[in-house]
């Protein structure tokens, strides 16, 4: 499974690196999620692929008695996916206005704060 | 709960939520925003007096104890840094007050200002690296909000390279975030400073390290992930591009010396030294870009690159010199490089341009902004006896003991380009007769209430550059602390 995931990662990461390097900024956009989607699946494979282990710990116990799958990273993951959600969220608006007002989504138009 | 640590971030938070609240009244919005800033100042001043006294502090937010639930601790660098949020927040403050357009203040200027001023505090507080990506989240998306608003062209493509890059580099933080858990097994970072001196494989470790260096590198804008810096910095209104200016940057930076003294320490030879290199190529390629351009926020812009420079370049030097040096040189160049912005608003309201060549005759018209202007401008140059000179020459020392000539030699050419572009803008703006044009109604009002922030700034230059003993003595303490971290890492995880 850990194999499989690693080649998911690594062709989102493809995939988003690719899109960002096009010069329409929508492929911009959809590459910058896609690799925020690459970010937070490495977190949940690094965090250990552990299944039906739920992190409970027996009544009476202190410690659980088995290895137990780490809440933490789907709870990284959670909060990372809801932050990715707001800022993609105004990074489409901020295209659109863009687009609106420079009247172009070609990113090699978008040179004048950079040359004037 | 240590109510004084918590205190820099429940101010703005609840300065945005009122200025929000009060938001059909406009004169209302602009008392509260100044208040809430002095309030966020007198707090921040609170609590480095505090822990100059009593040693780190620290919070457990909810009471968990570390390293489960989410800590703050301040020592005295993040003490220090606060202040200089702080203090930046009340001159930004103040100088919207007379310089911010009706129309940007109805569409929630002041809210954005103090939550973007919430996430810097937070940044310089947490004590936990995940928290840490958080809280330059909220940093973000209001810095995002406030390079936008107002719509105009360049706005908007400023605002789409300063939103692509940053959100890359959260993507690759969060990434090496998650690389690290992986790894250590904590997000706690005086936990994760002790669990990565027990880590299998070093080599892991290091590789992490340099994923930091990346995510945190584009933040800061050192060599060669700036790019995104002078595309952006100049377009938004002045305000915002003074407080970006002086705490953004910043941040990064703080971030980089945090992670680079408590956690990846174990093979300086090889992280400290890339570092060090970075820091010569970042102040050579910044000045030289500088040299190149024609629009004064656009030369301030490059020289903020080549100034992040002489800040990492005390952390590649890691001796406690070096980071005395480089604290010192981050107070120092916060407060010039916000005030350098901020003149450059009045030159703009006063001369109609932001282009050298279309503006002339100032030191004629107006003597006293010359002088304000020369203070900071000759101090960021590194003139004795303004505060720059003493940054330069604790880096310079620091340097010349471990004998890396070679960054020193660096350091100093590029303090000469430094002048150059400061003589450069003096001679147009200042010196040059002003050009023959249609004449504009100059434009007074409110002219008093910019100067005065500027005045003020620059007087606190001054008096650093004339009485510079307290400051580095609090620095020389800061940089003890970060090269001994047991104490912070006591401190955070006594608990146990």
């Amino acid at each position: 499974m850990e194999t499989f995931l690693a080649f998911v990662i690594g062709g989102l990461y493809a995939a988003g690196l690719y899109m960002m390097m096009r010069r329409s900024i929508v492929k911009l956009i959809i590459g910058l999620s896609l690799l925020a989607h690459a970010a937070n699946l490495l977190i949940f494979t690094l965090g250990r692929l552990t299944r039906g282990e739920p992190a409970l710990i027996p009544p009476g116990g202190i410690r659980p008695e088995r290895p137990i799958a780490d809440p933490l990273p789907q709870a990284l993951i959670l909060t990372a996916i809801v932050i990715g959600f707001g800022v993609q969220a105004f990074a489409v608006v901020l295209i659109k206005r863009a687009y609106q007002t420079v009247g172009t989504d070609d990113l090699d138009d978008m040179k004048s704060t950079d040359t004037g | 709960m240590n109510l004084i640590l918590v205190l820099p971030l429940i101010v703005p938070l609840a300065t945005a939520i009122l200025t929000v609240l009060a938001g059909r009244w406009r004169w209302a919005q602009r008392w509260l925003s100044a208040l809430g800033a002095a309030a966020l100042l007198a707090a921040a001043l609170a609590l480095l007096e505090f822990v100059r006294r009593e040693g780190i502090q620290v919070a457990y937010i909810g009471n968990w104890p570390a390293p489960y639930g989410i800590t703050l601790a301040a020592d005295l660098f993040s003490a220090i840094m606060l202040v200089l949020a702080g203090l930046m927040g009340l001159a930004v403050a103040v100088y919207s007050l007379a310089s911010m357009d009706p129309a940007r203040e109805r569409f929630g200027y002041y809210p954005l200002l103090h939550i973007l001023l919430m996430g810097v505090c937070g940044a310089f507080l947490t004590g936990d690296i995940f928290n840490l990506y958080v809280w330059f989240e909220v940093m973000l998306v209001s810095s995002f909000v406030l390079v936008a608003l107002g719509g105009e062209r360049a706005q908007l493509e400023g605002a789409i390279k300063y939103v692509t890059l940053n959100l890359m580099s959260s993507a690759l933080f969060l990434a090496a975030v998650g690389s690290l858990y992986g790894v250590a097994g904590t997000l706690n970072m005086a936990d994760l400073a002790v669990q990565l001196h027990q880590v299998a494989q070093p080599g892991l470790v290091t590789t992490l390290s340099i994923l930091f260096l990346v995510a945190f590198g584009i933040k800061s804008a050192i060599f060669p992930l700036f790019f995104w810096l002078p595309a952006s910095y100049h377009t938004p209104p002045v305000a915002v591009s003074a407080i970006f200016a002086g705490l953004l940057t910043k941040v990064g930076v703080y971030a980089l010396i945090r992670v680079f003294t408590l956690l990846f320490v174990q093979d300086v030879a090889f992280t400290h030294t890339l570092i060090l290199i970075l820091a010569g190529l970042t102040m050579v390629t910044g000045v030289l870009g500088a040299v190149a351009q024609n629009s004064f926020r656009r030369i301030l812009s490059f020289h903020i690159v080549s100034q992040i420079g002489y800040m990492i370049m005390g952390l590649g030097l890691f001796t406690p010199l070096a980071l005395a040096g480089s604290v010192f040189y981050i107070a120092h160049h916060i407060i010039v490089k916000t005030n350098l912005f901020l003149i450059s608003g009045v030159t703009q309201r006063l001369g109609g341009s932001d282009y050298l060549k279309k503006l002339g005759g100032f030191y004629a018209a107006y003597p006293g902004l010359g002088v304000l202007f020369l203070i900071p401008a000759l101090s960021l140059a590194g003139i004795p006896p303004l505060s720059g000179f003493w940054a330069k020459l604790t880096l310079i020392v620091a340097g010349l003991d471990t004998g890396q000539y070679a960054i020193v030699a660096v350091a100093l050419g590029v303090s000469l380009l430094t002048l150059f572009s400061m003589t450069k803008i003096w001679g147009e703006v200042f010196w040059k007769p002003a050009p023959a044009r249609a004449a504009l109604p100059a434009s007074q009002v409110g002219l008093a209430g910019m100067i005065l922030p500027i005045a003020v700034l620059a007087l606190l230059t001054l008096s650093i550059g004339l009485l510079a003993e307290p400051l580095l003595a609090l620095s020389t303490a800061a940089a003890e602390q970060l090269l001994n971290p047991a104490a912070y890492i006591q401190t955070v995880l006594g608990g146990r």
